[in-house]
């Protein structure tokens, strides 16, 4: 199956890393990602500030090149366009979601789009983040099978961020808006250690750093001091904004509260591709400003065999006044599609 | 739903530019979405207390608070509230509102959003290195200053571009924006119960 | 195709009386009414007599009807009035007290078909014609019917054990009448008994249930099926037939003690799920509490060493009079009834569906009903308030109202009940530790007698009280403080601040939800749920305790949330309708029912499916359909769908239908 691929302006040059290790794990995954043709900047949360009709319209041209570009590549099935970073997944799916719901939305987008003589029809692009293609199409075993040097002694905090999993967006396939484990279950059929700090769907603030430079601190520092708690050895992201912030704010950070955090922030893509065994180099490793040399130090050494657990006697033991757990199953924060 | 707020109200001209708006009658002024907001602290109104405002048609404050422009998209408030409004979105709306309107009173952050939005219809993508240079000079050339070891970073990591990247099309590209911006004036008339 | 019937009287056609009323400014404000009775006498076919009057529902207006009936020998009588569901009845009964057939009668809408929906005189006073030409017409060829008289069986099933169930039973065994009480768990008491107090006068919840359980256990008139289930319920009102299982204990009853031994020696210990709620343990063999009615224990297999390894034997080789008996069965019972009251009450809402507020994650974090087995004296603490760890009291605990409630994305409703409760778990644990206590609402609804009072006692108290839907429930510490703790983060919309409040434990005042078997339940019964999933009575405003199936009846919270004052009153009620129709000994019903000619019936059974109600059934035997007139509601569906055209609706068969319909258009051109 071949998937549109849509990098994002970071992706050109300052998450190259990211760009780099997806085009390498993809290769070595045997999935087929096809550039679009001639994309354009999705907005990001920024145009959408000034003008309505302008993101959708800036927005759509995506989804009008991804139609034309993408149809009848998966034999009459629905175009797929996959994106590394997650506010241009939101902003992409969203788009199309509200496009294909609210139909004075939709002819106001293709107004616009005629002006360059470009047409989408609302529902026929599928747009998806990396990491749940990778997670849903290729599959934890089959990425469990592709490990060549397993993450051992890597504590991996896993940071899903917001736009991967909030909104909900009917027909996403992730219904998990506040304790996801879709990011973690690939962490560790990577073989690595994963640590469940509380704050992995906390926010980093976006383009606060630009705007507030005490709020964007806060928002870094809780989530920096959380992972360092729960010490982990590195943080994986999937979103170039998350990635920037708590990489080259880590200093500003430690300035403003007189902390020394010293926590490499990674792609998941880049621990993949180590994971298989992939030259550091073409993963674009050394690329973060946080160096991540002493944590992957690790990778390669065996972490010893856990102690094997202790025979469980039947029932309760004498003396153990604690009240169980609750034990029902759940579905995590599943929104109602309406 | 259909939005019953009386055409012309400051009401209704939010609930008619945002998409799903009219959920916004329904608020019970709950406080979750006020609750969950990870810049919450740092806003002079609490999302809540501000669509308090819109239902009491007061304009002038909520276009000059900075809440709008302190919201990061992280969507907490609207996966959490009880009567599924898109939050977020009306924050967005509310943005437009206020820059449009030039009220709030730091000016900065909306010129923030301008800058990058000529970016991206001179180039047809972003380009960071120039977003910086305009915003932070003409703004706060101090800040610069402390960015300074930042940028150094980024630069020797080779992670910050010296010459923007554009698309071919640009000329298409920047019809359909014209075209857009045309759209969005009538779109935004109407809203406000002007003309028909 | 009939004429119309004779009506005795030695004439040819019908005598037909009409009277149009004024009904005040109602009708003659847009009518004129004076106009429309003169036209009728004049014009309409077989009228003798034509009035008009201010107000025919009075007494004066009927009297005119009955006299006209006797002097002028009316067989036919049309009132054109407001609507029939208005005061049908009431002309019906005047036509019967002069000695004519109520359903000779016929009512001419022209009120709410036409005055009030219309903005001039002229068209008005034209729809008011066509619509009582249309009655006119009709009411010629309708007939005399009689309603049917169904004898009601004086037993009734009373379905479900808590509070609301209880209650009914009592009244109508107290009345002498028999009932079976049939209850799912191994004992009755529902939630009610799980309870430590109940709000606001804080009475202990055993102390005034388990006498009423005892009385249902020990009274003559009242059968207790427990540990059993409906499993099919045939017939209709006066005479239900009732298949119930048994569910076999393993314990013979006529042979227990009581005394406990069994449970005693058991070496399986698992965790209670049911009775509580997930926070103590009980045997394999078990008794749910230590009141229970009845008192013989229950083997749960699932658990039981000896069903699932054949080892043990525990409980048998102890028990003194031998009454463990592995080798029992489920049984099978059936029951014949004349009415049935359900009584299956509520559910508790799955906090683990919120996760921002940690529940299953977090240790410290407890539903409510949690939270009445810790302060319980007969609970897993022994009504030792404590964290999860069973040992440290708190310093500091946080009620979160509206869990799962007035939430779009769960329950749209308001449960209630979770503002009171949270009120009295306030008060148990300022009276039993010396914690803090903090209420997170959106508003405040101590709604009942008493409530108001009891707010106001737990402001004096000191209970602390913040207006803000709590955001998030978490460990993740920020501020200095918090180390350790829980944090409640909230706006606290009074302020208009966003604050974080550390606590040692949070309590969740979790949704009251329908039973999950609510809907599969229902079917069973012939009865619907609304789109919450509850229980739909007759009129929500009217007749709460009445459903849209005759004999069958509601109370409690399977009708919707409610405390236990109203589930007591609607136990009651239910209670006191079925006592009144077994008074009476019989119930009458309409016999606006469908008749399939089974002469000309093919057998086809195309209606049998049709049916809403399941009123037909197939006689194999005869290769027909049959009604049966009890349980038909007169809908029409089959009187449509028979490809042959068989079957009459009675008082709405297709001469009558176009009788009316040629009236209404009695001056369009031919």
């Amino acid at each position: 199956m071949a998937y549109g691929y849509y990098p994002g302006c970071s992706l050109e040059h300052s998450a190259a890393a990211y760009d780099d290790s997806t085009r390498a794990v993809a290769r070595a995954m045997g999935v087929d990602l096809v550039e679009l043709d001639d994309w354009n900047c999705c907005g990001a949360t920024e145009y959408i500030a000034l003008s309505r009709t302008g993101a959708y319209a800036l927005i759509g041209r995506n989804l009008a090149l991804a139609e034309a570009q993408l149809a009848g590549k998966n034999g009459g099935g629905k175009a797929v366009l996959a994106a590394p970073c997650s506010a241009c997944f939101l902003n992409l799916s969203k788009a199309e979601h509200y496009v294909e719901s609210h139909p004075d939305l939709a002819d106001q987008m293709n107004e616009a789009l005629a002006a360059g003589g470009l047409h989408h029809t609302p529902g026929t692009v599928e747009v998806r983040h990396l990491v749940e293609v990778l997670v849903t199409d290729v599959g934890l075993e089959a990425i469990r099978a592709r490990v060549k040097r397993p993450l051992h002694a890597l504590r991996v905090a896993p940071y899903y961020g917001c736009l991967l999993t909030r909104p909900q967006i009917p027909g996403h396939t992730m219904d998990e808006a506040e304790y996801p484990s879709f990011l973690d279950d690939l962490l560790r059929a990577l073989g690595a250690e994963v640590v469940d700090f509380p704050l992995k769907t906390h926010c980093c603030g976006g383009h606060m750093t630009q705007i507030s430079a005490d709020t964007s601190n806060a928002l870094l520092h809780r989530l920096l001091k959380s992972a360092a708690e729960y010490r982990a050895d590195l943080v994986a992201t999937v979103c170039p904004m998350c990635q920037l912030n708590l990489d080259a704010y880590q200093s500003q950070v430690n300035r403003a509260y007189g902390t020394d955090f010293d926590l490499p922030i990674l792609y998941f893509t880049q621990l993949m591709g180590l994971a298989f065994g992939l030259d550091a180099a073409a993963l674009g490793l050394g690329k973060e400003i946080v160096s991540a040399e002493r944590a992957l130090a690790k990778v390669g050494v065996e972490r010893p065999a856990p102690p094997p657990a202790p025979a469980r006697p039947a029932g309760r033991r004498k003396g153990d006044k604690s009240l169980p757990m609750p034990r029902r199953k759940a579905h995590h924060g599943r929104a109602r599609t309406s | 739903m259909h939005q019953t707020a009386p055409r012309g109200t400051f009401l209704a001209e939010v609930m008619e530019q945002t998409p799903g708006g009219e959920a916004l009658q329904t608020c019970l002024q709950c406080g979750t979405c006020g609750g969950s907001c990870p810049s919450g602290p740092d806003m002079d109104h609490t999302p809540r207390s501000v669509f308090a405002l819109v239902a009491a048609g007061e304009r002038e404050a909520v276009l000059k608070s900075n809440t709008p422009w302190y919201c990061v998209s992280c969507y907490y408030c609207m996966v959490r509230c009880p009567q599924e409004i898109p939050v977020t979105d009306v924050m967005y709306t509310l943005r437009r509102m206020s820059a449009s309107a030039g009220a709030h009173e730091n000016g900065d952050v909306a010129d923030f959003s301008r800058t990058f939005i000529d970016l991206v219809e001179r180039y047809g993508r972003s380009f960071e290195l120039e977003l910086a240079a305009r915003y932070h000079l003409t703004h706060s050339p101090l800040k610069k200053m402390s960015q300074g070891p930042l940028a150094i970073g980024m630069v020797l990591k080779d992670r910050l571009s010296f010459r923007p990247k554009r698309i071919r099309d640009l000329a298409g590209f920047k019809a359909v924006l014209a075209k857009a911006k045309a759209i969005e004036k009538r779109l935004v008339a109407r809203s406000r119960g002007e003309g028909h | 195709m009939s004429d119309a019937p004779k009506n005795g009287r030695g004439n040819g056609g019908p005598r037909v009386g009409v009277y149009v009323c004024h009904c005040g400014s109602n009708i003659a404000g847009m009518v004129d009414v004076a106009e429309v009775a003169r036209w009728a006498g004049e014009g309409l076919p077989g009228v003798v007599v034509a009035r008009d009057y201010k107000f025919m529902c009075s007494s004066l207006g009927q009297e005119m009807i009955e006299e006209d009936i006797r002097q002028q020998k009316l067989d036919r009588v049309v009132v054109a009035a407001c609507s029939p569901h208005l005061h049908e009845k009431t002309f019906r009964r005047a036509c019967a007290n002069a000695g004519l057939n109520p359903f000779l009668f016929q009512m001419a809408n022209i009120r709410e078909h036409v005055s009030w929906c219309s903005e001039e005189k002229g068209p008005a006073t034209d729809k008011a014609r066509a619509t009582l030409a249309g009655a006119v017409r009709r009411v010629a060829h309708q007939r005399a019917l009689e309603p049917m008289a169904v004898k009601v069986n004086p037993a009734t099933l009373v379905v479900g054990g808590g509070i609301a169930g209880i209650q009914a039973a009592l009244e109508l065994a107290d009345a002498g009448l028999p009932v079976t009480l049939v209850e799912r768990e191994p004992s009755i008491g529902g939630h009610m008994a799980q309870f430590d107090k109940t709000f606001p006068t804080l009475d202990c919840a055993a102390c005034i249930l388990t006498p009423r359980m005892s009385e249902v256990g020990q009274h003559e008139n009242v059968t207790l099926l427990s540990y059993a289930e409906v499993e099919e319920v045939k017939g209709s009102i006066g005479d239900f037939t009732v298949t119930i299982r048994r569910k076999a204990r393993y314990v013979k009853e006529d042979a227990c003690t009581g005394c406990g031994v069994c449970i005693e020696k058991c070496p399986q210990s698992v965790v209670d799920d049911v009775y509580e709620a997930g926070l103590g343990y009980r045997k394999a063999i078990y008794r749910p509490f230590p009141q229970a009615v009845p008192k013989y224990p229950v083997i749960d297999t699932a658990c039981c060493t000896y069903f699932k390894s054949g080892k043990c034997k525990a409980c048998q080789i102890f028990c003194t009079p031998g009454a463990v008996d592995f080798e029992q069965r489920d049984e099978t019972v059936e029951l014949h009834v004349g009415n049935i009251i359900l009584a299956t009450g509520y559910e508790l809402f799955d906090c683990t569906r919120i996760p921002q507020y940690g529940y299953g994650r977090l240790a410290n974090v407890f539903t409510s009903l949690e939270f009445e087995r810790l302060c319980n004296a007969a609970g897993p603490t022994t009504g030792k308030i404590v964290l999860r760890d069973g040992v440290t009291e708190p310093k500091r605990v946080a009620v979160v109202h509206c869990v799962g409630s007035r939430d779009t994305r769960h329950h749209e409703y308001c449960s209630a009940v979770c503002c009171m409760s949270a009120l009295k778990f306030g008060h148990l644990i300022l009276e039993k530790t010396k914690a803090e206590v903090w209420s997170f609402y959106i508003d405040m609804r101590p709604l009942h007698k008493g409530y108001e009072e009891f707010y106001h006692r737990l402001l004096k108290e000191g209970m602390h009280f913040v207006r803000g839907r709590v955001a998030e429930v978490t460990d993740a510490a920020r501020l200095p403080g918090e180390e350790g703790k829980l944090i409640v983060q909230y706006e606290d919309t009074l302020l208009g601040r966003q604050r974080r409040l550390p606590v040692d434990m949070v309590l969740l005042m979790g949704a009251l939800e329908p039973r999950a078997d609510a809907k599969a339940n229902a079917l069973k019964f012939g009865l619907s749920c609304s789109m919450d999933g509850w229980l739909t009575e007759r009129h929500p405003k009217l007749d709460p305790v009445a459903t849209m199936t005759d004999g069958v009846f509601i109370a409690g919270a399977c009708q919707g949330p409610k405390d236990i004052p109203d589930s007591v009153a609607q136990g009651a009620a239910a209670a006191a309708r079925v006592h009144g129709m077994i008074s009476r000994g019989q119930v009458l019903i309409e016999p606006v029912v469908a008749q399939i000619d089974e002469e000309h019936c093919s057998g086809c059974r195309v209606c049998n499916t049709m049916c809403p109600f399941n009123a037909i059934e197939y006689v194999a035997a005869e290769t027909v359909s049959r009604i049966n007139p009890a349980m038909c509601k007169g809908c029409g569906t089959c009187v449509a769908a028979c490809p042959a055209g068989v079957i009459t609706g009675n008082h709405f068969d297709n001469t009558q239908v176009f009788s009316e319909i040629e009236g209404v258009l009695w001056d369009a051109a031919v």
